[in-house]
């Protein structure tokens, strides 16, 4: 490569850089391809990207959905209070880049055995607890063994059942050891409740400190109310602009809207989707609509009368108009559903199967084939499922009587909904938060034995590709095994995926972020504190 | 002064009686609130094992009597146990959260009371003039909303329009007195308004009531001016009535706040209330509705002493 074409090569990749357009893994592989060292192109990433952040400033950072009865224990992570805290004051072992990709957190890098049984992780030397010791082996797997076990009550114990053995080889390397193999080990460990936390020594972690290894840590605070956080000098990853995060609790949209419009506080987690029209207009704040893994379904039990014929259920999803569903109840903040659990920000999602829409006529033949004209059915559904939940299945319903179909929403209080009425009565609409992988999300509801199988669906072919797949090193070839197994759920599974939720967060004036945001969690994958920054 | 202290021991006998009934009552509706609290800690992502586990942790295998027997054993002696949710002792959980009610209610009561009183004498010397009429009409409009809607718009005119006072009173430990009653101005301005209409038209009602008496006749009569007929001969015999309604608004100050802490994300025990019933966490539901019921209580019990010290004929039964 002649020096000229390299200095071309270097411009365009720090364009692209600015713009965001690639990430910092991938701006590293072609500046290394350009011949230029990785000391060098760490440097041209840090003065290329993005409008070069500035240091300073505190972030007052206005978070929904807040108890005072939240805890640290990573074990009952449930809040949003809790997951964006834990993102910014905690460690995991990988996390979620801007982009979407799997990067590292406290481990630098992971490698498997082939048969995907056995991984290896090589954690940072740098990463050290905000009391100042050294992460080490021990509190991994000390942090990680505290989901698993008979006495675990953590929420997250499912994800680790098939883990058999945590060992450490050194300070600085973790080994996993697996019953079965499985190539998202690595994924797995961006799970919010893999927190880790130092070890007490004796096999148990300290969560009650609230002391970890993020990028901020807890200088005062109270779960539902706020917390001061200050940056943790010496942080392993780059990052952590801002010198304080102050985490006020704002469970009222209209108080956090309220503090938002008066600059009370600099970004608000959640906005109002009724509003949201109103607050773009205003020049100072600037919304940002993110399409999420987080869905909502309406899952039918396919061993029930009438939903064990495929007919009925294809008719059923047919019958759905999505796009006046997403334009009325989510005021545009959703993405388009395709019937299978899997969203586009998510990995392996294929982007060649063909979009479902809404045609009654094709519903009505379907359903006279059927035996099953005028079709009556009853769909469950509480208000705290989704906001306009039960507008949207009065909409649905409005929409299917084109079908023919005669839809009765039934309206359940919201309390105890998902221990009353959910798995339990045969069609109900339901809300999911993302999961990392499609591994954990087809495997959590809809293999053929799983406890929330919630369409009681049972395919062969599905559960046998699910195994297959699970273990499958092979990007390529896993790729394929997904999208087979989308189709199945599009075409046979009895779950109806109107649409995935978007995340639908605000930033007041002077607060730049950049181009590029994770998908995972609202507020760039719950990691704001650490990749925002005010505008100089 | 004897029949007065016998009669404060007697409310306070029968107040203890009225707590236990009312430690009972919750407890078991606490009980009947669908799903418990283990699937409300893991929330949707539960699995039977975990909840089976976390029932065991925090004592819920063991039947609802014992329960209760067992928090019983322990409020007697004043010990509130601990939060189930999170293992922090109750009295540590609300302490705070009840001093921040406690200074938000007094801020406000501080206000009202004599504002109220105030303008009931003033109205009820200048009644059925424009400034009685505007008076009773503006209290009347502040009363009929309801306090989330005054609170809206308190915000919207003093924070947001005119950016005067912030929106949110979140508090930080470091803050100057006067930074905190900047801060928590809207919200005590907003419960100010919701119990002012009360005390004002008591007042104003309980001296015109007295204007037709005999000896306001005389008062007249002998020369004297109508602001000292009100001030010195009417309103002393009109303070039972406006304490007990002074009384009831100030426990209102405290129980009813939950709405008023919501739209100014004040951390205040209405907060903490809701939270607690949300999660089933019985000890602190309890502990919030005992220390309510125990303000309704004692305030009563303060408005009836005060009845009996400012009439001289209940001083001195005969």
């Amino acid at each position: 490569m002649t020096k000229k074409t390299d200095q071309v090569l270097l411009d365009r990749l720090a364009d692209a850089a600015r713009r965001g357009d690639i990430s910092r893994r991938s701006f590293m592989h072609f500046a290394a391809a350009a011949g230029i060292t990785a000391s060098a192109a760490t440097g041209l990433w840090g003065t290329s990207a993005a409008a070069n952040p500035s240091r300073g400033g505190t972030f007052r950072w206005g978070v929904h959905d807040g108890n005072t009865s939240d805890t640290h224990d990573p074990g009952t992570y449930v809040t949003r209070q809790m997951i964006f805290l834990a993102h910014t004051h905690r460690s995991y072992l990988t996390l979620i880049e801007p982009d979407n990709t799997l990067g590292p957190d406290i481990a630098l890098s992971w490698e498997a055995t082939p048969d995907a049984k056995q991984w290896t992780f090589e954690l940072n030397p740098n990463a050290s607890f905000h009391s100042g010791k050294p992460v080490t082996s021990q509190d991994v797997i000390d942090s990680l063994n505290h989901h698993r076990g008979d006495a675990s009550t953590s929420a997250a114990k499912a994800l680790l059942t098939d883990v058999t053995d945590i060992t450490a080889d050194g300070d600085h390397t973790v080994v996993i050891t697996l019953a079965r193999g499985n190539a998202d080990l690595p994924w797995l460990m961006t799970d919010y409740h893999f927190a880790i936390c130092p070890s007490n020594g004796d096999g148990t972690i300290n969560w009650q400190s609230g002391d970890g290894s993020g990028p901020y840590k807890i200088d005062s605070g109270e779960f539902g109310i706020q917390w001061a956080l200050s940056r943790h000098d010496g942080w392993h990853l780059d990052g952590a602009y801002f010198d304080q995060v102050s985490m006020i609790i704002l469970n009222d949209p209209n108080a956090r809207q309220t503090a938002l419009v008066t600059g009370d506080v600099d970004c608000v987690s959640l906005i109002e989707l009724k509003t949201l029209a109103l607050l773009q207009r205003n020049p100072d704040i600037s919304v940002d609509n993110i399409p999420s893994g987080g869905a909502i379904t309406m899952p039918m039990h396919c061993d029930t009368v009438p939903f064990d014929d495929v007919r009925v259920r294809t008719a059923l999803k047919l019958a759905i108009d999505r796009d006046e569903i997403i334009e009325k109840i989510s005021f545009g903040a959703a993405t388009k559903g395709n019937d299978f659990h899997l969203s586009p920000v998510q990995p392996y999602w294929p982007d060649d199967i063909p979009q479902r829409e809404y045609d009654p006529d094709q519903a009505k033949s379907l359903l006279r084939e059927a035996g099953q004209e005028g079709l009556r059915v009853n769909i469950s559904v509480a208000e705290s499922v989704y906001t306009g939940a039960v507008d949207m299945c009065v909409l649905y319903a409005e929409q299917a009587k084109a079908a023919g179909i005669n839809i009765n929403v039934v309206r359940e209080p919201s309390d105890g909904y998902y221990s009353d009425v959910w798995l339990k009565k045969p069609f109900s609409a339901v809300s999911w938060g993302a999961r990392p992988t499609p591994d954990v999300m087809f495997t959590l509801a809809y293999k053929d034995d799983a406890a929330w199988n919630e369409t009681r669906w049972q395919n062969e072919r599905f559960n046998e590709l699910l195994l297959q797949a699970k273990a499958e090193l092979d990007q390529n070839l896993r790729a394929e095994m997904y999208r087979e197994m989308c189709m199945l759920m599009r075409d046979d599974g009895g779950t109806l995926l109107p649409f995935f939720n978007n995340w639908v967060y605000a930033r007041g004036k002077g607060v730049e972020r950049p181009e590029n945001v994770a998908a995972s969690w609202g507020c760039d994958g719950a990691r704001a504190a650490s990749r925002w920054w005010f505008a100089a | 002064m004897g029949d007065i202290l016998g009669l404060v021991a007697k409310r306070l006998g029968l107040g203890l009686i009225i707590l236990l009934v009312i430690s009972v009552i919750i407890f078991f509706m606490v009980e009947l609130l669908p799903g418990d609290i283990a699937q409300a800690v893991l929330g949707q992502g539960a699995t039977p094992e975990n909840l089976a586990a976390l029932r065991k942790e925090m004592g819920l295998d063991q039947p609802a009597v014992v329960r209760y027997l067992g928090w019983l054993k322990g409020a007697v002696v004043f010990d509130f146990g601990n939060s189930i949710v999170t293992g922090a002792s109750v009295s540590e959980t609300i302490g705070e959260r009840f001093a921040n009610t406690l200074f938000l209610a007094t801020y406000a009561a501080v206000i009202a009371v004599p504002v109220s009183i105030v303008l009931g004498v003033l109205v009820a010397l200048l009644r059925n003039s424009i400034f009685d009429r505007v008076a009773n009409v503006a209290t009347l409009t502040s009363i009929s909303s309801p306090e989330f809607f005054l609170g809206y718009i308190l915000i919207l005119y003093f924070a947001v329009n005119w950016g005067m006072f912030p929106a949110i009173a979140s508090l930080r430990a470091d803050m100057s007195f006067v930074d905190l009653l900047h801060r928590t101005f809207l919200p005590a301005l907003t419960l100010v308004l919701v119990v002012t209409a009360h005390m004002m038209r008591m007042t104003r009602a309980a001296i015109i009531n007295l204007l037709a008496s005999p000896y306001i006749e005389m008062a007249r009569l002998k020369g004297t001016p109508p602001w000292k007929v009100i001030v010195r001969h009417a309103l002393p015999n009109a303070w039972a009535p406006i304490i007990n309604v002074v009384a009831l608004n100030l426990a209102y100050l405290i129980t009813g706040v939950v709405l008023v802490e919501v739209v100014f994300v004040y951390p205040g025990i209405g907060q903490a209330l809701v939270d607690a019933v949300s999660k089933r966490d019985f000890p602190v539901v309890q502990a919030c509705c005992l220390i309510f019921a125990a303000t309704f209580i004692l305030l009563n019990l303060a408005a009836d002493v005060g009845a009996i010290l400012t009439n001289p004929r209940l001083r001195h039964p005969k």
